[in-house]
């Protein structure tokens, strides 16, 4: 009875593919593989991509990685994807080296593979890269953050809350180029906590959430109740180091800065929680991915990259409403209009 | 000759069953099965594997609802629906696996299932366990039964040999069966000295006036303590026996279907 | 051996009787131990002194390293802050691990009901104790879903947990549609779901009203596992599921109550979340589950039931509380704070089944 039953079920699973196939026809797929679905970031991306899929004739197919870093979903997703004949993959990767054989894969069966936010490692791997540039939106927010403090910038304490101990790019992308907008020396810049300048207090692990950023700012502030700046690797962290400092009563006294731009970020700097954040646009980078994909399917033609970088940079603009002196910014009125989430 | 044996001044039974009937999908476990335990005796159940006596003891102690059959205490009809309702009865069992909980200390396991509470507002409202009380009694009990150098009442029962956890699941069956007392194999999984123990315990309890059903695979001790012998086959009774008029090599055979036994009166 | 007493009727000459009788039918022999096994027995019989010990022992260890920084009363208290959501979720654990089981879902359960808690409080206007309380109710309806797969369908709680994870966490976006409500707005339209986020100073020591809720919560518990029979029934449960049957015990009404307790407990520690981050996030709690059994199992809590205390889970909180702490004051790289804590869990397991070897 069992056995009936599972060949019975194998069938109907087999009869429904097969149409599937043959339906999938009508219109071009292009595949969205994000990192996480959980990240506010990656939620909006893919009603982006989906907007824009929509407006160009696409079929959308999404897929992400259960947590931070789980490559093998998306590489399970890239193989689901060359096997349903889809047009283009759009792809966050959780691990820039180790997608690599299976995206090539795709190209070989003439996929274009577009990645979004962090690059492949090389970044050649990918057909193109539509990507914030993460180092860019640390060293803006680092140099608003020395601007701002002035003379007082030279006996600066520095905090620096990163996401986790994996050093993935985007991570030490903002990292280092915080540091170095802010005039500090930092040896590798591929390599975060190689720096020995004596302004830095020290360098926790945030998981890029709310308690996490709590707890690493805490620890922190044990370990020089004098912290003056805060680097933040995103807006939901820098929230929790707020909470940190306000309960020692120093949260008016401590620069917070930190990067995404999403729409709770932005409404923090507003209130004076977040000194400033570099606004990303995650929207744009999608609907540009999707678009990109159609040219692609439609007549064969790939995109080209901004002068000088291998990817295409989709921006990034710092938003405070305190502007520091020669560094344009947008304030968060205007911001809010442009935020994601 | 009869082969069926009353202790003299009969009394009625204390306990009888007629016609149990438990089946599991197409195997029949009790086919209308009978007992009969007389006050005061020790009765052994035997019976080859397979043959029902785990489920005739189980329907007795409450752990098996019976199909079909009524079972009689004192003369009168009981229905347990749970082993709750044969220990509120009187009717307690010491079951092959001692039912013991390793991790507890010997009172709590005396008193597994029927604590006792403090007296008032805290064992009412609170639930409050009376510790102290349930110590001093599960102390008691054991010191009557002869289990004298307790070396601390609060021990884990784990940490207890193998004939002293058959001591104090004896001990609770004996505190609290005011009735009857079952006891399935309980030296099945002991050495020679222990076993000795145990059989003294068990006619310890006997002297309290506590019935007893035995049900055990060893003849030599069967034969030595038991007044009459229930033979179980095939899922009912077979017959019953006098150890004293019939011998080993009988009852074996008797179980495992080699001999009939003349024909039982009713 | 039956002695024959005359009428026919045994038992009558009970004295008689006693008196022929061996009198050692069961003794406790008392032999010799080399010290080693006096430790053994004295940890098997006292489970929660090596946690405790431990503990005492990082703690100093700490303060010699790091000094004044750590041992400091503000410091100190900080760390009881820090692992007052795993606290209180641990409490939960313990229950479920006492009974054999493993809860999986506990921070799935914990997030859920803080965003179902925020967002009736913030955006749906509801006044926030209610809210509160819908949270909570929301808590023990996952606690009983736990619950029936568990008693009726007899999953093992292993796989049924592990799939109402991933079931809970997508409904908690679902929900949230992702979105994080700010500890600004929270702070605004319902400030109550903060509450137990305020701060209370004591001779230079921060406490929160969150941190006197778990020793609350952690103190209830103990009350009901230690004094009360429910609280033997889910030792017995958990020790030996058949042997507590036979005693009477109604062994799925005990597991299903505790999966609704341990539903119930999440919920409460959601509330206390709140406190802490301010925040509604439902990307909170993704270490949850994890450090939530980290802490039962360094606690001295045995995955195989019928052995664990809440007073040992919340030692082992705090004994990776110390570590993390110790060692982000140390400078150590976070990286190390992953082995040490590695490290911990397979020595306390070690140890647990070095003590459990105790016999006669």
């Amino acid at each position: 009875m069992r056995q009936s039953f599972g060949l019975f079920a194998a069938s109907a699973f087999a009869l429904a593919f097969g149409i599937q196939g043959v339906c999938a026809a009508d219109k071009p797929i292009v595949g969205l593989i994000t990192k996480t679905n959980t990240n506010p970031f990656f939620v909006k991306m893919k009603a982006g991509a989906e907007e824009a899929g929509r407006a160009n004739g696409l079929e959308l197919r999404s897929f992400a990685g259960k947590v931070d870093g789980d490559n093998d979903s998306q590489v399970a997703a890239v193989e689901n994807l060359i096997a349903s004949g889809a047009k283009g993959i759009l792809i966050t990767p959780n691990d820039s080296r180790a997608i690599v054989p299976a995206i090539a894969k795709a190209r070989a069966a003439g996929i274009l593979v577009i990645a979004l936010d962090t690059p492949l490692d090389p970044p050649t791997a990918a057909d193109v890269t539509f990507a914030t540039d993460n180092f860019r939106a640390g060293e803006l927010i680092g140099q608003w953050a020395a601007k701002t403090l002035g003379a007082k910038a030279a006996s600066a304490k520095i905090a620096l809350l990163d996401l986790n101990v994996n050093q993935i790019s985007v991570d030490v992308a903002r990292d280092q180029g915080f540091l170095k907008g802010f005039g500090i020396d930092i040896g590798n810049p591929a390599r975060i906590g190689d720096e020995k300048d004596a302004r830095i207090v020290g360098h926790d692990v945030t998981l890029g959430s709310e308690e996490g950023g709590r707890k690493a700012m805490e620890n922190l502030l044990q370990k020089d109740p004098g912290i003056s700046v805060v680097y933040t690797i995103n807006e939901p962290a820098a929230a929790g180091a707020y909470e940190a400092l306000r309960s020692v009563g120093r949260e008016k006294g401590v620069l917070i800065v930190s990067v995404d731009g999403g729409c709770p970020g932005v409404r923090n700097v507003k209130d004076g929680v977040i000194g400033a954040t570099s606004m990303q646009f995650p929207l744009l980078m999608a609907a540009k991915g999707v678009e990109a994909v159609k040219k692609y399917a439609t007549d064969g033609a790939k995109p080209q990259t901004s002068p000088g970088l291998d990817f295409v940079n989709t921006g990034v603009e710092l938003v405070t409403d305190k502007p520091a002196e020669g560094l344009p910014s947008i304030d968060s009125t205007a911001a809010i209009k442009k935020c994601w989430g | 000759m009869t082969n069926e044996l009353r202790t003299s001044q009969s009394t009625a039974p204390l306990l009888q069953a007629r016609g149990l009937t438990k089946r599991y999908g197409r195997v029949t476990a009790l086919d209308h099965a009978d007992f009969d335990l007389y006050p005061g005796e020790i009765l052994a159940v035997i019976g080859d594997n397979g043959a029902g006596k785990s489920s005739l003891i189980r329907a007795l102690s409450g752990a098996l609802v019976p199909d079909e059959g009524e079972i009689r205490l004192d003369g009168q009809p009981v229905f347990f629906r749970s082993p709750l309702d044969a220990r509120a009865a009187g009717i307690e069992t010491v079951h092959q696996t001692l039912a013991l909980s390793p991790s507890l200390s010997i009172a709590d396991n005396m008193f597994l299932g029927r604590e006792l509470r403090r007296p008032g507002v805290l064992g009412s409202v609170c639930r409050v366990l009376d510790r102290k009380a349930m110590q001093r009694i599960a102390r008691e009990k054991l010191t009557e039964l002869g289990l004298l150098t307790v070396q601390n009442i609060n021990q884990r029962v784990e940490t207890l040999s193998g004939g002293q956890r058959q001591g104090v699941a004896v001990a609770r069956a004996a505190a609290f069966g005011s009735r009857v007392v079952i006891m399935d194999e309980p030296t099945a999984a002991l050495g020679v000295k222990e076993s000795r123990r145990v059989l003294e315990l068990i006619l310890d309890v006997r002297q309290r006036g506590v019935t007893i059903v035995l049900i055990s695979h060893n003849m030599p001790q069967v034969f030595e303590i038991a007044d009459r012998i229930h033979v179980h086959r095939l899922g009912r009774r077979l017959t019953v026996i006098d150890p004293k008029t019939y011998s080993m090599s009988d009852a074996v055979s008797f179980m495992t279907g080699a001999k009939a036994p003349i024909e039982m009166a009713a | 051996m039956i002695t024959d007493v005359g009428d026919g009727r045994p038992g009558v000459q009970v004295e008689a009787a006693l008196e022929k009788r061996d009198a050692r039918v069961a003794e406790f022999d008392v032999s010799a131990k080399s010290p080693l096994r006096k430790l053994q027995h004295f940890l098997h019989a006292n489970p929660t002194a090596v946690p405790a010990i431990v503990l005492l022992l990082a703690v100093a260890a700490f303060s010699l390293i790091v000094g004044s920084r750590f041992l400091s009363a503000f410091n100190l208290s900080l760390i009881i802050q820090q692992v007052t959501i795993i606290g209180v979720i641990g409490i939960a654990q313990t229950l479920i691990v006492i009974t054999a089981g493993i809860d999986l879902s506990v921070g799935a359960i914990m997030v859920l009901c803080s965003v179902i808690m925020g967002k009736l409080a913030v955006m749906v206007g509801l006044p926030a104790p209610i809210a509160l309380i819908v949270g909570i109710a929301a808590g023990a309806g996952c606690g009983a879903v736990n619950g029936v797969l568990v008693t009726r369908l007899k999953l093992p709680p292993f796989i049924v947990t592990l799939g109402t994870w991933s079931i809970f966490f997508a409904l908690n976006l679902w929900y949230s549609a992702s979105e994080t409500i700010r500890a600004q707005e929270v702070a605004q339209s319902a400030p109550f779901l903060q509450a137990l986020g305020t701060s209370v100073d004591v001779f230079g020591a921060r406490f929160t009203y969150g941190s006197f809720f778990m020793l609350a919560l952690v103190g209830l518990v103990w009350f009901v596992l230690n004094r009360t029979a429910f609280g033997r029934h889910l030792y017995a449960v958990g020790d030996d599921p058949d042997a507590a049957r036979l005693s009477g015990i109604r062994t799925d009404r005990i597991l299903f109550t505790v999966y609704v307790a341990a539903g119930v407990i999440c919920a409460l520690g959601a509330w206390t979340l709140i406190g802490r981050i301010g925040s509604i996030s439902p990307q909170a709690g993704q270490t949850t589950n994890l450090d939530s059994i980290t802490a039962v199992v360094v606690g001295g809590a045995s995955l195989f039931g019928g052995r664990g205390s809440i007073i040992g889970t919340l030692i082992g909180a705090l004994i990776v509380g110390v570590f993390r702490n110790g060692l982000a004051l140390s400078g150590v790289d976070v990286l190390w704070q992953e082995f040490t804590v590695g490290c911990l869990i397979i020595t306390a397991v070690a140890l647990d089944q070095w003590i459990r070897k105790v016999s006669a």
